[in-house]
């Protein structure tokens, strides 16, 4: 992203980030019961780096290594015609599969919620897990689909004339939340999800 | 239109001083300064070239047998507004154009047509087969008066019947135009043949297939003493070969087509079918080359290859197109373009390569209805008034042919005719058919 | 992304990177899944258009838009214009009116997909699939993608290809796709099958095979075609093997990483001989399974997304 971020305000900080994700891994496990038959699934591209910590934090806090991987969604976004064809992200399911599994999806921002259903339709190609949780760093609110997360790292109210941003050091160097204006004048949600 | 008397005023003949001429009678009767009008209607021609009527010798009328692509009639319109008042009917119609009852007929519906004298060629071989000769004689005796014989589409390839056809013709000052391409070298072929064909996949026709045809001619000719005319001359190799046969004084002539003046081989890039033609589009180093043969007299005339084609023989495939050019109305603007504008040739130049050559080696500069003759009193009324200061978009859709295979469609060209007389009666005028 | 995918020069090296990576998803999806088939081009149509019989370009085309859920229809238009069948602008037109959202074109005479893409008849993506001895790009595509995946990235990477280039559309592909990527492509051929010019295209040219194998990372053999000796383009079929044929004491001489290609279908004995096309570093039975996701990747990229022109307000990717 080649955006000036200058006017954007800091509404989560590398800490509080930090914060964040440790809470959510005691409830992913408590809800859990435990952390055995969890997989946890990152939805690119930034729900895969947060995937990768959360599981670290999952797997100390319970002492069981979690199964974490990637699900790309583009091909079964209801979208896809509404903007050029896009790089595929790349899709890793750990090798014990979904089956029966505990799924919990990552992601960085909740905003419409269409990309979490394009995740569970791309998730059925997969496999059938025996349930699937959402777990997400920021909840935007202004949901176009019954879609909500079991796991927020922060609840941010927002207008839809606001971009959020989400920074991690793994793709952008430092750890942040910002918030700005958006570049353009969005009518919907759905548009402002877009990456 | 019975005649009449006209006053040209102030045209620039053949590009040098403003002048009068006086068409009366279907001749010029007086050529001067400030001639007085009497009766005579007058057409102001400030600041246009007057030329002699321009003479093609190498167009398709297509008529009869391709009645769809273009008639004597709509083809001679064509020329009409083009400035030509005589053109020379290519032989490859359907039935070919090689008894003296074709191109009777042909000569005929020209007449009857009235836009431009129609000349036909007749076929050297039967049915353009290459097998036989036609009755070359038969046809030089007839009413359409023949004196050049081409088998135009197809080469005389065969050595010994070119030799005999060479031969033969001299009986009654004939010439044989060849069209000059080695068939087995051009097997299939698509366009020029280089790095370009490679790339693009299309077979190549090679310059050889046209150069060597041209050198074995150019011997041929020398050994039994004939005259040769080389049709539409692509080639830098093959201006270099008359080049030579010239030097040495041999009776060989040559013709350029506008579009081998103008257009290059990179054209077919776009598989766009108008720019198929037969010999395909050469290099700029080839356009450069007949330029310069073209200046400097080594290339005797420029001859259109007009070569009307119905939409659906262009709107398909490249390798299932016809090959082929529509040129009488642009031929003048695109050498006002590629030779008048670059200083190559003078206007009176033009009138040589357009006017009194193609009408010398067509042997109709001379009779009752003589072509290419100077204007000057007493001469036939042929006379071409062109406006070179004005350009135009070319519109395939507004031409008077029955075809639109234009390659020059949307192209901006100089120079507009403004009138054609033929013996006198416009054809043209203000740039639209009488 | 290209609108069209009409000559390997219509990829910038990003364009075909992209397209590599995306065969490279493509093929993660589909391999060892039980669903197969992914709903990205559901509602839309491809048209798969076959004035020459192709029957395996066609199969995988069919495949790979089946896979993305497209409705595919088989146009199989052997009458061309060329024998005075339907012409190709009615093929077009009618075409048009049955909602075509993409057109993959095999054809026997070179530029026909290109005039389909450039003549307004029509307004859908083309592909084109083999055209004259034009090109053949997803071919190359596919090529490359295999190639890849045995030696890793393509930059400086040698690759020799090996037969009639002149009337042969896949060398023509390969050339300017793997210069694109970077390869350095040496073509071997007797000079009767080299086009006139070759000598400035984008890659090495030589007569003689042997010389070239060792320093080699992977080699093609094209397709030979017997009959061309009865145009004197060879003497012999028997010559032609000794000369320019991959056998066994050749296979020897490459290095124990190089792999060998061949576009198929193959004459066994003539440009390669039995022993060298089943060996375990033939990758040819490879090239097949690649092809399928190599235009499952090309389709998704052509079709899947907004028309450029499409009025966008979206911000940009990121």
């Amino acid at each position: 992203m080649s955006r000036d971020l200058s006017d954007f305000r800091t509404v989560l900080s590398e800490d509080e980030i930090n914060r964040a994700l440790a809470r959510m891994a005691h409830e992913v496990v408590e809800r859990n019961k435990g952390a055995s038959d969890l997989v946890i699934l990152g939805i690119p591209s930034r729900g895969v780096p947060l995937a990768g910590r959360l599981a670290d934090r999952v797997s100390s806090v319970d002492g069981v290594d979690v199964p974490v991987g990637a699900l790309d969604v583009t091909m079964y976004r209801d979208d896809l015609r509404l903007r050029p064809a896009r790089a595929l992200e790349r899709t890793e399911i750990p090798p014990g599969g979904v089956d029966g599994k505990v799924v919990v999806f990552v992601d960085d921002v909740l905003f419409s919620g269409r990309t979490i259903r394009a995740a569970l339709t791309a998730l059925d190609d997969v496999g059938r897990p025996r349930a699937v949780r959402l777990a997400v760093l920021v909840d935007r609110g202004h949901r176009e689909l019954p879609i909500r997360a079991d796991h927020v790292g922060k609840n941010l109210p927002t207008s839809l004339r606001e971009s959020v941003k989400v920074l991690l050091s793994e793709t952008d160097g430092r750890d942040a939340v910002l918030v700005g204006a958006a570049d353009d004048v969005v009518h919907h949600a759905d548009a402002g999800e877009a990456r | 239109m019975s005649p009449q008397t006209v006053l040209v005023k102030g045209a620039r003949v053949l590009g040098g001083e403003p002048a009068d001429l006086l068409l009366r009678d279907g001749v010029i009767a007086e050529l001067g300064q400030s001639i007085d009008a009497g009766d005579a209607r007058v057409v102001q021609a400030d600041g246009l070239v007057a030329l002699p009527g321009l003479v093609d010798l190498h167009t398709h009328l297509r008529e009869p047998g391709r009645e769809d692509a273009e008639t004597v009639d709509t083809g001679t319109r064509a020329a009409a507004l083009g400035g030509f008042t005589a053109v020379h009917a290519m032989a490859n119609t359907d039935p070919v154009a090689d008894t003296a009852g074709v191109v009777e007929q042909v000569w005929r519906l020209g007449r009857e047509a009235g836009h431009a004298d129609v000349r036909p060629v007749g076929a050297v071989t039967v049915g353009l087969a290459g097998e036989r000769l036609a009755e070359l004689g038969a046809m030089a005796d007839s009413a359409a008066n023949v004196r050049v014989f081409s088998d135009d589409g197809r080469c005389v390839d065969d050595a010994i019947l070119m030799r005999r056809a060479l031969e033969y013709v001299k009986a009654f000052d004939g010439v044989v135009a060849q069209h000059a391409q080695e068939p087995r070298l051009t097997e299939g072929a698509q366009m020029n043949e280089g790095e370009l064909s490679g790339r693009l996949g299309l077979r190549g026709w090679p310059s050889v297939a046209e150069e060597a045809i041209i050198a074995r001619d150019v011997l041929l000719a020398a050994h039994v003493g004939s005259r040769l005319h080389i049709c539409h001359l692509s080639t830098r190799g093959s201006a270099e070969i008359v080049r030579l046969a010239k030097a040495r004084g041999l009776p060989v002539t040559a013709e350029v087509t506008p579009h081998h003046l103008l257009l290059t081989e990179e054209l077919v890039a776009t598989y766009d079918a108008r720019y198929k033609v037969n010999p395909p589009l050469r290099t700029a180093d080839d356009v450069a080359a007949v330029r310069e043969g073209l200046a400097d007299g080594t290339i005797d005339i420029v001859a259109t290859d007009h070569a009307p084609h119905p939409v659906e023989d262009k709107e398909c495939e490249w390798d299932a197109a016809a090959f082929g050019m529509l040129g009488l109305e642009t031929a003048l603007s695109v050498v006002q373009h590629t030779m008048v504008d670059t200083g190559l040739l003078s206007w009176s130049d033009v009138a040589d390569r357009m006017s009194f050559a193609p009408a010398r080696i067509g042997r109709c500069d001379a009779g009752t209805a003589a072509q290419g003759r100077p204007l000057a009193v007493g001469e036939p009324a042929n006379i071409t008034l062109v406006d070179p200061s004005v350009s135009r978009t070319v519109d395939p859709w507004q031409s008077a042919s029955l075809s639109r295979n234009s390659p020059y469609e949307g192209m901006k060209l100089p120079g507009q005719v403004v009138a054609t007389f033929l013996r006198g009666r416009p054809t043209v005028e203000d740039g639209a058919l009488t | 992304m290209i609108r069209h995918l009409l000559s390997a020069a219509d990829l910038s090296r990003s364009d075909a990177t992209l397209l590599l990576d995306t065969t490279e998803e493509m093929l993660r999806l589909t391999e060892g899944r039980s669903v197969k088939k992914l709903p990205t081009l559901r509602g839309r149509t491809v048209v798969n258009l076959f004035f020459e019989d192709s029957t395996r370009t066609r199969t995988s085309f069919e495949l790979a838009a089946k896979r993305l859920s497209a409705d595919v229809i088989n146009f199989s238009a052997k009458g061309s214009s060329v024998s005075k069948g339907e012409s190709l602008k009615d093929t077009a037109l009618t075409l048009a009116a049955m909602g075509a959202d993409g057109v993959v074109v095999r054809h026997s005479a070179s530029g026909a997909p290109y005039r389909l893409a450039s003549s307004g008849w029509i307004d859908a993506r083309v592909l084109n699939a083999g055209d004259g001895t034009h090109e053949h790009p997803t071919q190359a595509l596919l090529d490359a993608f295999t190639m890849r995946r045995h030696l890793g990235d393509l930059d400086g990477r040698k690759i020799v290809i090996v037969g009639d280039v002149l009337h042969g559309r896949v060398a023509r592909s390969n050339v300017i796709l793997l210069n694109t990527l970077g390869a350095r492509v040496t073509l071997v051929a007797p000079p009767t099958l080299l086009p006139l010019g070759v000598e400035n295209w984008p890659c090495d040219v030589s007569y003689h095979l042997d010389p070239v194998l060792p320093d080699a990372d992977a080699v093609m053999m094209l397709r030979v075609q017997r009959e061309r000796m009865n145009a004197a383009f060879f003497p012999s079929a028997r010559e032609y093997s000794r000369r320019y044929g991959l056998d066994a004491r050749r296979f020897g001489l490459l290095s124990d990483e190089a792999i060998v290609l061949h576009p198929g279908p193959m004459n066994r004995g003539m440009e390669i001989t039995a022993d060298v096309a089943d060996s375990e570093r033939s990758v040819i039975v490879e090239q097949v399974s690649n092809g399928v996701c190599v235009r499952m990747a090309a389709l998704y990229l052509m079709l899947a997304g907004a028309d450029e022109t499409a009025d966008d307000v979206h911000e940009g990717a990121a």
